[in-house]
């Protein structure tokens, strides 16, 4: 009897709450990329922008070796594909999506997203890639080239941070100082003599 | 009968002896009756919170001020980790050592980062792994990394085995510690099926200019010799409104940690779970972790 009675509420509730549910999801899917909050692209010193050297040059459509940009080892897709299938050739200081329109160095993402449709698709979500900021409020998307090079995306490979001290020897640590990494400053140790 | 009324008929009896005599630093005394932390109403927290404050300003010479933020309603923290994408560099370490305040010397860390050889027996098996691994770069060719840390257990071990209900789970989901009333009996250490607990065994030493100052009570204030300690989720940040991200999920620098709220259906947390191949560690255990492995390649 009391069973009865609470499946009975149940019910109700779910019948009721259900529509709300949906609507929420219809609310929810849109098909333009918004702009997202982003880190600032990083640019070669002095590079930035190209049109002050390109502008009073006449653009060379041809796929060659470059004279210039010679520290720039194409290392992507490059049998496929070279500057200017990304870089506009009118407007230097613009990137080219493959159906003609042009975005923005800032939203370079639009053009990374042409190819990798579903990390773009984790990206936006928030799955792919690094954010900081509120888990319930603002945040900042880093930019896919702030940690991929556009011209040779696979990570490079880092040192580690030191081991832990094993559990004999925890109390080996002669100082700790702090080092700076992306801005955030970290207490790293230093062992006593080497740690077995 | 409770522990503070058990004490104070205790006290009356034997005070000369086991008690620190009256006249000597009030403090003390008021440390010994501190009521349990869940049973402490708003004027009690900021008391209690007010004489650590002072305290610590005696010890550390600086002002670390100590929040006792309560849970914010219809939150369920949960924790994401991207195994294909982890590159084993520890930088997740040393930013929660500095971001909680742990001890440098007795040397302790929450995080621990496992490296596992590729095609080798693992998940279930952790005792293959390598921890005090030190290359000169990583990832090493044909190895992968698996960092370790508190999972939050929705059915927590560590909380059922403590005597004196020093450790428990907050309406959040955040399994915490009251290290004011942890005995060091370190019974939770062996009911922790995942290493995550940690114990001061001597008193934690911090420089003070790397101390932070910015403590939750539940969280990165500075701890006792003979207290238990652990992963939080930087509880001192992520009940921040709007609450930040864990000091682990900042510092990562391939974006391998995720972290929002179960509860929210459009939260990153709960997309992945959805979209991505998930598992958590020893789930044979029954202990329901918060925190989901993953794979997105
Ligand atoms: S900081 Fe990120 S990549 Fe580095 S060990 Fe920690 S989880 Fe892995
Ligand atoms: S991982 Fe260990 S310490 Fe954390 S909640 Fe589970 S049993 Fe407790």
């Amino acid at each position: 009897m009391n069973n009865k009675l609470i499946y009975c509420l149940m019910f109700c509730l779910t019948a009721f709450f259900l529509p709300l549910y949906a609507e929420a999801l219809d609310n929810s899917t849109t098909d333009d990329i918004p702009k997202y909050v982003t880190t600032k692209p990083e640019f070669t010193e002095g590079l930035f922008p190209c049109s002050s050297c390109h502008a009073s040059m006449e653009p060379n459509r041809q796929r060659r070796e470059l004279g210039f940009h010679t520290e720039i080892q194409l290392n992507h897709a490059q049998k496929q594909r070279w500057c200017l299938d990304c870089h506009d050739s009118s407007n230097r200081d613009m990137l080219k999506l493959a159906n003609g329109d042009l975005v923005s160095f800032e939203t370079s993402y639009n053009l990374c997203g042409q190819c990798h449709g579903n990390v773009f698709r984790d990206w936006k979500t928030g799955i792919h890639g690094k954010r900081v900021g509120y888990w319930n409020g603002d945040k900042t998307y880093y930019l896919c080239v702030n940690c991929h090079s556009p011209h040779s995306p696979r990570f490079k490979a880092v040192k580690p941070m030191p081991e832990p001290a094993k559990p004999q020897d925890v109390n080996k640590v002669q100082s700790t100082s702090l080092v700076e990494v992306g801005g955030t400053k970290l207490s790293i140790p230093q062992y006593k003599g080497r740690i077995k | 009968m409770n522990r503070r009324g058990f004490l104070k008929s205790a006290a009356l009896g034997v005070g000369g002896i086991l008690l620190p005599a009256k006249d000597s630093d009030a403090s003390v005394w008021e440390a010994f009756f501190q009521k349990h932390f869940r049973e402490m109403n708003d004027k009690e927290k900021k008391d209690v919170v007010a004489r650590l404050e002072i305290e610590y300003m005696q010890k550390y010479k600086k002002r670390i001020t100590v929040k006792s933020t309560p849970a914010l309603p219809n939150v369920l923290y949960g924790y994401g980790l991207d195994l294909s994408r982890c590159i084993g560099c520890r930088r997740c370490v040393y930013a929660c050592v500095t971001e909680n305040n742990q001890s440098r010397k007795p040397q302790i860390h929450y995080i621990t980062v496992l490296q596992f050889k590729q095609g080798e027996k693992w998940v279930s098996d952790l005792e293959e792994a390598k921890k005090y691994y030190n290359a000169e770069e990583v990832p090493e060719a044909g190895h992968f990394y698996m960092p370790v840390q508190c999972q939050q257990c929705e059915r927590p071990p560590c909380v059922k085995v403590c005597p004196t209900q020093a450790t428990w789970k907050e309406p959040d989901g955040i399994v915490v510690v009251d290290y004011n009333w942890c005995i060091g009996c370190r019974y939770c250490m062996a009911a922790c099926p995942y290493g995550a607990r940690k114990f001061n065994w001597g008193e934690p030493e911090i420089p003070l200019d790397e101390i932070n100052t910015e403590t939750h009570y539940l969280g990165n204030r500075p701890r006792l010799r003979g207290a238990v300690e652990k992963c939080t989720f930087c509880v001192q940040r992520v009940r921040e409104n709007p609450g930040r991200y864990p000091a682990c999920v900042e510092i990562c620098p391939v974006g391998a940690r995720k972290f929002g709220n179960l509860l929210d259906p459009n939260s990153e947390i709960r997309t992945l779970i959805e979209t991505k191949r998930v598992f958590r560690l020893k789930e044979e255990l029954n202990t329901q972790p918060k925190f989901y492995y993953f794979f997105s390649l």
